[in-house]
């Protein structure tokens, strides 16, 4: 009985190496809080890129004693995950898309938070002449028109959103055109593409402003009330997933909207960029926002 | 150029005041790399040498089937094990997705196939009747197949690079599992893709500089223990 040796020897085999495994991934086990201290937090790429959540999620943990796993993916992902209940709070900027969200009865309590606005980006050259155009869907078919090239974020996130709601408004479809490229990458790697391809993007201020230095972008239209970028923080629904963490995701959604932290907010990149990457909104009504 | 240079100078920066955070996030690079490595050795070299030496129906198929999996795609087995452990996943209720564990099976998974090929072909280049010597001179089979096992060492070692090197280069499974949370389970590569993203290229420079030191390093002391045993 060969074979039947021998797989006695892997089994023991196996069996070290599942001890192993147990004796050194326990190295971890002290860094692991506690199963209900843990908070998935689904949010988009530019809360982290700029560098905020990077400095608001430590003060809320060492505050609160929750363990938050940030998770940055664009607004569409950001939700989809909320969807099936692998978020427990989610920090997104896609506002068409989160009130679907909320009425098909995934979250729950959306909150205003901050915002700031998106621009919309070129080569200094412009050949599309759209440098001051105060309609951002007006700028939009001027670049349509002379077939500028555009770079599109192409992957459901929040400025992919209103990218596509800037089109729909200049009514143009450029799905499938030449001059028309979609990245399918975060914001920073999009207006990399774009620097480096002398294109044109829709970018939020936020993300340009802290990758400036690099790109040899010039911002082109930018305070059309058409362009705000709204920030909510919406909780995982958890009738509908029993194993969300609701008290975790209401504890963050009550910090992120404290008096507190809306003031490390309205001052949180100022020192670096010469002027806030956020606003602070809590509380306040969408409709009355950027006046 | 000056792009470079610059990566450079801050790489040196990084790497002389210690800075916690980089020191932190290599420290967890080599844990979860060396752990799955281990595991991979394990699982890898019992299945490889029991597949080399026993002949059985469909040992061609199996080999090709092993043979695949040493270029196994690293963002499908992310995708894979993203969706067994997820929370409506059949072992959602481990509650792992996102921590250095999962970030550790995902590895451990990309790393078997590799060592196991490895292991396979280097227990079946020894010489034939090597077996039957041994088992002539009175060995049991499972010292016959632990004194194969040290024959094979120095392509074995071999293996142990491959699949070290496979892991802590490996970027699509880790970010997916993983998630890239500072502190936790943020590792190089993770790091570098991020700080890519955030357009901090000198950071991202030093990163990666640091990447490379350390597999040249680890591949370093395991080519002397390699090449020492060979001269002996």
């Amino acid at each position: 009985m060969k074979i039947f040796r021998n797989s006695k020897v892997i089994i023991t085999l196996m069996i070290a190496a599942l001890l192993v495994a147990f004796g050194t991934t326990s190295v971890f086990a002290a860094k692991a809080a506690p199963k209900q201290k843990n908070i998935i937090l689904a949010t988009t790429t530019s809360t982290q890129d700029t560098g905020l959540l990077d400095k608001l999620i430590p003060i809320f943990e060492k505050q609160t004693g929750y363990f938050v796993k940030t998770i940055a993916v664009g607004s569409g992902q950001a939700m989809k995950m909320g969807e099936k209940g692998e978020a427990d709070v989610m920090l997104v900027h896609s506002p068409d898309a989160e009130k679907k969200f909320i009425e098909d009865g995934y979250g729950i309590n959306r909150q205003l938070v901050m915002h700031n606005d998106f621009i919309i980006v070129g080569p200094g050259a412009d050949p599309a002449k759209i440098k001051g155009t105060k309609s951002s869907a007006g700028a939009m078919k001027m670049i349509a028109q002379t077939e500028s090239l555009f770079l599109s974020r192409g992957d459901n996130s929040g400025t992919h959103a209103k990218e596509k709601t800037l089109w729909k408004k200049a009514a143009i479809t450029p799905a499938g055109q030449k001059w028309y490229q979609e990245t399918g990458l975060g914001m920073g790697q999009t207006l990399s593409v774009a620097a480096e391809k002398k294109g044109y993007t829709l970018a939020d201020r936020g993300t340009y402003l802290s990758l400036k230095k690099n790109l040899g972008l010039d911002i082109l239209v930018e305070g059309d009330a058409a362009l705000l970028n709204i920030y909510h923080v919406i909780e995982v629904n958890s009738a509908k997933w029993p194993k969300a963490n609701a008290a975790g995701a209401k504890a963050f959604a009550d910090f992120i909207v404290s008096k507190k932290t809306q003031e490390i907010i309205k001052t949180f990149g100022v020192d670096k960029y010469g002027s806030p990457l956020f606003f602070p909104d809590a509380g306040k009504k969408v409709e009355d926002l950027g006046k | 150029m000056e792009l470079i240079v610059q990566g450079i100078i801050k790489a040196f920066e990084l790497i002389v005041t210690f800075d916690p955070e980089v020191l932190g996030i290599t420290w967890l690079s080599l844990k979860i790399s060396g752990t799955a490595t281990f595991i991979s050795l394990f699982i890898g070299v019992s299945i490889g040498t029991a597949v080399a030496l026993n002949n059985f129906f469909g040992k061609r198929f199996v080999i090709s089937l092993i043979n695949t999996g040493m270029g196994l795609p690293p963002v499908v087995v992310g995708l894979f094990v993203t969706m067994l452990i997820w929370r409506s996943g059949p072992f959602g209720f481990l509650e792992i997705l996102y921590t250095p564990y999962a970030m550790i099976i995902a590895q451990a998974i990309i790393a078997t196939p590799i060592v196991m090929g490895i292991s396979l072909a280097s227990i079946q280049n020894l010489p034939p009747n090597l077996r039957l010597q041994i088992l002539s001179l009175g060995a049991s089979r499972l010292q016959m197949v632990w004194i194969l096992i040290k024959e094979a060492k120095l392509p074995l070692l071999a293996a142990v690079m491959a699949g070290f090197g496979g892991v802590i280069s490996e970027v699509g499974a880790s970010i997916m599992v993983g998630g890239n949370i500072k502190g936790y389970s943020r590792v190089l590569t993770t790091a570098t893709v991020m700080e890519t993203g955030k357009g901090n290229f000198d950071i991202a420079i030093a990163l990666g500089i640091i990447l490379l030191i350390l597999a040249f390093m680890i591949n370093a002391l395991l080519t002397q223990i390699q090449q020492r045993q060979h001269l002996r």
